[in-house]
């Protein structure tokens, strides 16, 4: 079933076109990934689709209905949340205010069913676990960038976007956070990916699309667009 | 300026530590888990008491003591409100006496120019306008961010200052006078009557002077200090049952990252504007007690140099915390009116008492719990990036 749909879709910085006419959608329990180089429109297509910025023209689609002018609340509150660029967790508050920060909009926290997501995210970042009162600015990288994927989950959300969550991180904690994202699919959560570290995001991607200047120049399985020649030799330097 | 206050604290914690259990049994025999209330109790009983007790040191000689209460309870309630602004949501607002003259002009006109309404009818009047006032600035303004709504709202402040001088029906120039003190209630010589203390070589003898209760007089300022007090009191209960709701957690991260708030599921604007309106409200309710007080309004009581003094005391005291906005107003309100013989030099060691706190405690005297935090990790990340240029 589809979640996602992005029907030619335009969007301007001023006179800047960041995103000219792009079309793709998200099925349900899969991975997603957008790939591309810097400004090629990626961040901007996810900061649309969560409501961050306007669209110039062009529809968005979630779950059978049109978001294209929700505010981003609604589009929490539909089960639609974002893990932003640069991680961004609220430096002064704990890890569990910030994780309480993603489930702001929950009716529901004393309830098991809260209590279940926390466990869920404690289970995919056992890191967080041991730091639940420390405050997030003083934590490193890495476990800035679980907090964050984490809080985005606490809203129990369909659909997850991450943005690049491998930015700035050690290869080994990019594994760890790779393999946490088959992870969040493995247990029913939808995942729309962008990154910069293509290769090992397009090796667990069902489909992939890659974005250049603000166009989608090639879509396919992830495997299939990893092994692609031209692909290979724009975006997959060296492994990982 | 940080070892002084950290050492002050590390002194004084044993002691009231000590009185703590000192007091203890007296607690058990009372049937009392802790003493903390009943600790608390007694401290505001004392505040209540200040005006009659005329203690030594912090009385002031040259003007009425409970006048200058009062005026400090005034900034009080201005440092509550703002602080929802500038403390929780993060908004620079620099015209803050405007809602500040709404409230009081509300009242006068009201009461005196245009009707002859009793103080507490006016009273939620001026609430409901001075909060219609805040939503009326923040909704337009409200879009720009940072130093821009500075420049706004010190804009707001200035024209409503300009407005009633040149509006008729405000009083013009000449502003509002005879504005009546609240009724008094009970009768005539007051439900009952307090004496008040002098203090001679160190000893307490009743003077007789008396404190009518609840008979707000021209001459006596007590029944007025009284009057705020119980308001700032019921101010600062609902601030903190607002500030650990969600409301207080989406304005904290409407502060610190406002798109990534949007991410989380938080209106912002609405937020903001909510901030906005509660702020104006409190600071409306502080102007129609000094309006009704004072008796007598016009446009030069509401200067820009009042918004800066109502910000200075919010920064000073630490904002995003009640407790150091209200310490922070004490010190702005109270220290000029108490060392009055240096009058002469009242503003410079004023504007040198401020440099002094605010570049040796940049946070503020009591930052809030957010600040301190985001602070420490700055400083952290710093060490750690020091420490790797010398690897």
């Amino acid at each position: 079933m589809t979640l996602l749909e992005i029907r030619d879709l335009n969007v301007n910085y001023g006179h800047i076109e960041a995103i000219r006419g792009i079309s793709f959608s998200v099925e349900e329990g899969t991975i997603t990934t957008l790939i591309g180089a810097n400004g090629a429109g990626k961040t901007t297509t996810l900061k649309t689709i969560s409501g961050l910025r306007k669209v110039h023209s062009g529809s968005v689609f979630f779950d059978g209905k049109d978001i294209t002018n929700a505010k981003p609340y609604e589009r929490v509150k539909m089960g639609l949340t974002q893990s932003p660029e640069g991680r961004r967790c609220f430096p002064g508050m704990t890890v569990m205010e910030n994780l309480e920060m993603g489930a702001l909009l929950r009716k529901d926290r004393r309830s098991a069913a809260y209590r279940e997501d926390l466990e869920r995210v404690f289970g995919l970042f056992p890191r967080l676990q041991e730091r639940v009162k420390q405050a997030a600015g003083t934590m490193s990288g890495g476990e800035q960038q679980m907090l964050a994927m984490g809080r985005a989950l606490m809203a129990r959300p369909r659909l997850v976007l991450l943005d690049e969550p491998s930015m700035g991180l050690a290869p080994k904690l990019i594994r760890q956070i790779f393999s946490i994202v088959d992870e969040i699919k493995a247990q029913g959560t939808t995942v729309l990916l962008v990154e910069q570290n293509a290769n090992q995001a397009l090796k667990r991607s069902d489909v992939a699309h890659v974005l250049e200047t603000g166009k989608i120049v090639r879509s396919g399985p992830g495997e299939k667009l990893a092994a692609d020649p031209a692909v290979k030799a724009a975006y997959l330097g060296g492994d990982v | 300026m940080n070892n002084i206050i950290s050492g002050l604290r590390a002194r004084l914690a044993p002691v009231a530590d000590r009185v703590g259990t000192a007091l203890e049994p007296v607690g058990r025999v009372l049937g009392m888990k802790s003493v903390k209330y009943p600790l608390r109790t007694v401290g505001v009983l004392l505040i209540y008491a200040l005006p009659i007790l005329h203690l030594p040191l912090i009385n002031t000689e040259n003007s009425d003591f409970s006048g200058v209460l009062f005026t400090v309870g005034t900034y009080v309630l201005v440092a509550l409100g703002l602080n929802i602004v500038i403390g929780y949501a993060g908004l620079l607002d620099l015209g803050y006496v405007g809602f500040y003259a709404v409230g009081a002009y509300t009242v006068g006109v009201v009461t005196s120019e245009h009707g002859q309404w009793p103080f507490f009818l006016a009273l939620p009047l001026a609430l409901v306008v001075t909060m219609a006032s805040g939503v009326l600035l923040g909704a337009p303004t409200l879009r720009v961010r940072g130093d821009y709504l500075a420049i706004v709202t010190m804009g707001f402040g200035e024209i409503i200052r300009i407005v009633a001088r040149n509006t008729d029906w405000l009083g013009g120039a000449g502003g509002i006078n005879s504005i009546p003190s609240p009724p008094d209630i009970g009768p005539e010589e007051g439900l009952f009557q307090i004496p008040h203390l002098s203090w001679q070589y160190g000893y307490p003898t009743i003077d007789d002077r008396v404190t009518k209760v609840l008979h707000f007089g021209v001459l006596d300022a007590t029944p007025y200090f009284w009057m705020i007090l119980t308001t700032i009191i019921l101010v600062i209960c609902a601030d903190m049952l607002i500030k650990n709701s969600r409301v207080g957690r989406a304005w904290e991260a409407t502060r610190e990252d406002e798109d990534v708030a949007e991410l989380m599921g938080v209106p912002t604007f609405k937020f903001k504007l909510l901030a906005f309106a509660m702020g104006a409200c409190i600071g409306g309710l502080a102007g129609a007690m000094y309006a009704t007080r004072v008796g007598f309004i016009n446009p030069p009581s509401f200067p820009l140099m009042l918004s800066l003094l109502f910000v200075a005391a919010v920064v000073i005291g630490g904002a995003g915390n009640r407790w150091g906005a209200i310490l922070g107003a004490v010190i702005v309100a109270y220290l000029p009116e108490r060392f009055r013989e240096f009058a002469d030099w009242r503003l410079l060691v004023f504007g040198i008492a401020l440099i002094v706190i605010v570049s040796f405690r940049t946070q503020g005297l009591f930052p809030g719990r957010q600040k301190k935090r985001v602070a420490q990790a700055e400083k952290e990340v710093q060490k750690l990036e020091e420490g790797a240029e010398i690897v």
